[in-house]
């Protein structure tokens, strides 16, 4: 567990805050401190010989920032990309414990949800055929499912291995 | 004074561990014989700076330790004391027991108290010991135990402040203590200035003293002590002679007579000295104000003076820029868009200026690590018995300040091992048939978008047979892996590899390659090692220059851009059907003047979708050079030649292939900036038309 920012406290009520988005016909929610910035669907810069998910690189005020497509990252069927297509921004430590930043690409930003710690359930194991290596835990919004995602997970494992 | 010295710590250390720099500098290039008066000045301005600025934060021991070098060098300077190899010797030394004093006092380290009274006393034996050899010489001028007759036993001593002493920065406290330091110190103090409680100022300084001194000290210790603050104060020095007025001739003379003595003061003495003093404050206190605004509580840097105002001419421009569009803002119409354009253009040009200069800033010469190297060379060759001459080239070469932190010692590792393994002695160099002085080259440029350093030899060369033996001995190659030289070199890097057949205290013990290695990688940089047997070796280190600008050729390949570093770029041709070539029917080369160079696609390379020339003569042909190799890299079409600025992908993503960073063009859009080593390596690995390995050895 290690993607549940701190807990959001009011005066009777402590949670945590999700940010949740559609993704296909699921719901998935990321940690609301991790948020950065949401924004339109950009040209990027394409990075030769990288996964077919990183979709490129974009100029966020200066810095260099990469953008995944979550569609592809997880594998769902690929829709081209609307007026409604956003790019979650997001500042997370990644697998060296080193922070950057990452747009995620979704196809609409839903709400945001507050979950009491106690109310997140552990994901349960598919085996080899559904992964769940993003998924730090399971969560009820009113209707639907929420999955929560460890962005720190998200960018290609040879990239962020390759830094030392 | 409510002053918090510490503060002042830290520039004291900079400036002093530079005065060091100097000094040790100088008396390398001191030659024994034919002496440079300005030198020894120079070396001496740097002592008597450590030790005033020592004396004033209350580093006494070093204070003390810096006075004695002084002395010596005061002697040579005036030309009383011949300057011999010895005397330099014990000087270097010296200097290297006072940077250990002032790192130690520093970080509060534990200091080798043996070592500094060693060197303490071989000093003192220089300054004594002539003394014998040359006593005639010596009778005239300084020591007082020497001369038998007319020298005084002690000094009387009227320091008489003025009032704005303290304002300066000086304390009279600190002045009566140093002078204590010399010898049993009687001091009767004055306060017949001194204003009632109500009228004080309690900055200035209303007292004065008389002072005596028991010790027959000489007389250039008492004034150095007064150096710093002869213009702010009246002070007068009358020896105490065995005869004259003894030791209780009493001091309430003197403080009533102080005015007398202050005038009455031996003129024959004070003109020189005055001069000299004054002299030295000049330089000692010029040299002060840089290092006071550049001191910073961590890490600090000094800039180029140039460099700052050229970044406040920016800063003017884009201030003017600015109130010119204020104005035009105020009352805005169409007819007045042409000039809004103009201004927009020109503050874009400001912006990008101004961030420009201060990326310079963070560009330092690398001579601030190579200035280390005479010094190690002149050590080095001295213990190990070999001549050698170091040479070195491109020391104004800017190089990132991070940079230069981290490249200092595996330079010094490889610059020790040249002289340890590659350098022969003088016996076996003649044999050879070689000058019996041996060379190392240090050198440092920009090369294909890298800060190149290299290091020469002329020594014996790498021993291939004896370092794969070793390699085999130790299981890291099998005996029948058939490897080239070059694979075999790169065996020292592997850790804990020596060849060394003894273990000397300089090289030889197996640490360090394989951490210079990694040193280099860790900066993003690479290293390689040549040899050529009796001939001598070349070591050269590539890095990458961080956060610098980069001058690129744009080039379209499909619908994307790329950024070629000019540096890379041999030139750009059309090419034409009759230079074309295959080798083995796979690898595409061309024929350009005498060479035969592979070809690599770019659209192949990077897996760009519909090029536009699909043809190699629809395209253009960049002819491009890294790491010794060149090959033709072919692109649908040059853009336009501009200076980006490199940002760097590993921040967010990390690193990727033939790529070595990023770039934000005019329209915002991000494009990236080719490595063309890593290109070409990533070529090789690639099946297809592209170039193969045979191709690349053109």
């Amino acid at each position: 567990m290690n993607d549940v920012a701190a807990p959001f406290e009011t005066e009777n009520y402590v949670g945590t805050q999700y940010l949740t988005f559609r993704l296909a016909d699921e719901q998935y929610g990321v940690s609301i401190l991790k948020v950065q910035e949401i924004r339109g669907w950009e040209k990027t810069t394409r990075i030769p010989n990288s996964p077919v998910y990183v979709r490129g690189v974009l100029n966020l005020r200066g810095t260099i920032v990469p953008i995944l497509d979550l569609r592809m990252r997880f594998g769902l069927p690929v829709e081209p990309y609307s007026r409604e297509t956003v790019v979650i921004v997001v500042r997370t430590a990644c697998n060296d414990s080193e922070e950057r930043s990452l747009g995620l690409v979704v196809d609409a930003v839903s709400d945001v949800l507050i979950a009491p710690d106690e109310t997140i359930r552990n994901t349960p194991e598919f085996g080899a055929q559904v992964p769940t290596e993003h998924i730090v835990g399971l969560v009820q919004d009113e209707e639907n499912m929420v999955m929560l995602l460890d962005v720190g997970t998200l960018l290609p494992e040879s990239v962020v291995g390759s830094r030392n | 004074m409510s002053i918090d010295m510490a503060q002042f710590h830290q520039v004291f250390f900079e400036e002093s561990l530079e005065g060091l720099d100097i000094m040790e500098g100088g008396l390398l290039d001191m030659d024994p014989g034919a002496v440079d008066s300005e030198e020894i000045n120079a070396i001496f301005r740097a002592a008597h700076s450590i030790k005033g600025g020592s004396g004033t934060f209350g580093f006494t021991e070093v204070a003390d330790f810096t006075h004695v070098m002084e002395t010596l060098l005061d002697e040579m300077r005036d030309g009383r004391r011949q300057v011999t190899a010895e005397a330099t010797e014990a000087l270097l030394k010296s200097v290297d027991v006072l940077r250990e004093m002032l790192v130690a006092s520093r970080d509060g380290g534990v200091l080798d108290d043996v070592r500094v009274k060693d060197q303490h006393t071989a000093l003192e034996r220089i300054l004594s010991g002539e003394a014998d050899s040359q006593p005639g010489e010596r009778a005239a001028d300084a020591s007082p135990r020497a001369g038998p007759t007319a020298e005084p036993v002690g000094w009387r001593i009227v320091f008489r402040p003025h009032a704005h002493l303290m304002r300066t920065g000086n304390d009279p406290l600190r002045i009566i203590r140093e002078l204590a330091s010399l010898g049993p110190l009687r001091a009767d103090c004055d306060l017949s200035e001194l204003p009632s409680l109500a009228e004080i100022e309690p900055e200035d300084s209303f007292l004065s003293w008389a002072l005596h001194l028991g010790e027959a000290v000489d007389r250039a210790a008492i004034d150095d002590i007064f150096e710093w603050v002869e213009d702010d104060c009246d002070f007068a020095v009358v020896p105490v002679l065995p005869d004259g007025p003894v030791e209780s001739s009493s001091a309430e003379v003197a403080v009533s007579d102080d005015a007398d003595a202050t005038q009455s003061l031996p003129e024959a003495v004070e003109p020189p000295q005055e001069r000299r003093a004054g002299l030295d404050r000049r330089e000692g206190r010029d040299r002060r104000k840089p290092a006071a605004a550049g001191g910073g509580s961590s890490g600090s840097i000094r800039v180029d003076i140039q460099k700052i105002d050229s970044l406040i001419n920016r800063v003017g421009e884009l201030v003017i820029t600015q109130s010119m569009l204020g104005m035009l803002g105020d009352d805005f119409d169409m007819s007045r868009l042409e000039r809004l354009r103009e201004g927009l253009g020109q503050l874009e040009r400001h912006t990008r200026e101004l961030q420009e200069s201060v990326m310079q800033i963070r560009m330092v010469p690398i001579s601030f690590s190579f200035s280390r190297f005479p010094r190690l060379v002149h050590d080095l060759s001295g213990k190990l018995g070999k001549k050698i001459e170091l040479r070195m080239s491109g020391e104004n070469t800017e190089v990132d300040k991070t940079v230069i932190e981290k490249i200092g010692d595996p330079l010094v590792h490889l610059v020790r091992n040249s002289l340890d393994h590659g350098i022969e002695g003088p016996e076996e160099r003649l044999a050879a048939g070689k000058p019996e002085t041996g060379t190392v080259a240090l050198g440092a440029s920009h090369r294909g978008g890298n800060i190149v350093i290299e290091i020469r030899d002329d020594g014996r060369g790498l021993p291939r047979d004896r370092i794969l033996n070793k390699a085999i001995e130790r299981g890291l190659v099998r005996e029948d892996d058939n490897l080239s030289d070059q694979d075999v070199y790169d065996l020292i890097f592997q850790p804990g590899f020596s060849t060394a057949e003894q273990v000397s205290d300089v090289s030889g013990r197996g640490v360090g390659m394989d951490v210079v290695r990694r040193n280099i990688n860790e900066l993003g940089g690479a290293v390689e090692i040549d040899s050529t047997p009796g001939q001598g070796s070349a070591i050269v280190i590539r890095l990458p220059l961080t956060l610098a600008i980069l001058d690129g050729q744009t080039v379209s390949v499909g619908d994307e851009i790329y950024i070629v570093p000019l540096v890379s770029i041999v030139e750009s041709i059309q090419i034409d059907r009759s230079m074309l070539g295959t080798v083995a029917g796979r690898g595409e080369t061309f024929r350009l003047r005498e060479e035969y160079l592979p070809i690599v696609r770019l659209h192949e390379v990077f897996g760009i979708e519909r090029p536009r020339a699909a043809q190699l003569t629809d395209g253009i042909l960049v002819v491009v050079e890294g790491e010794g190799r060149r090959c033709g890299l072919f692109v649908d079409d040059l853009l336009g030649q501009q200076q980006v600025v490199i940002k760097s992908l590993e921040t967010n993503y990390g690193r990727v292939d033939g790529i070595s960073g990023a770039t934000i063009l005019g329209d915002g859009a991000v494009a990236l900036i080719l490595d063309i080593p890593g290109l070409m390596r990533l070529a090789k690995q690639q099946p297809g038309r592209g170039a193969r390995p045979m191709a690349m050895t053109a």
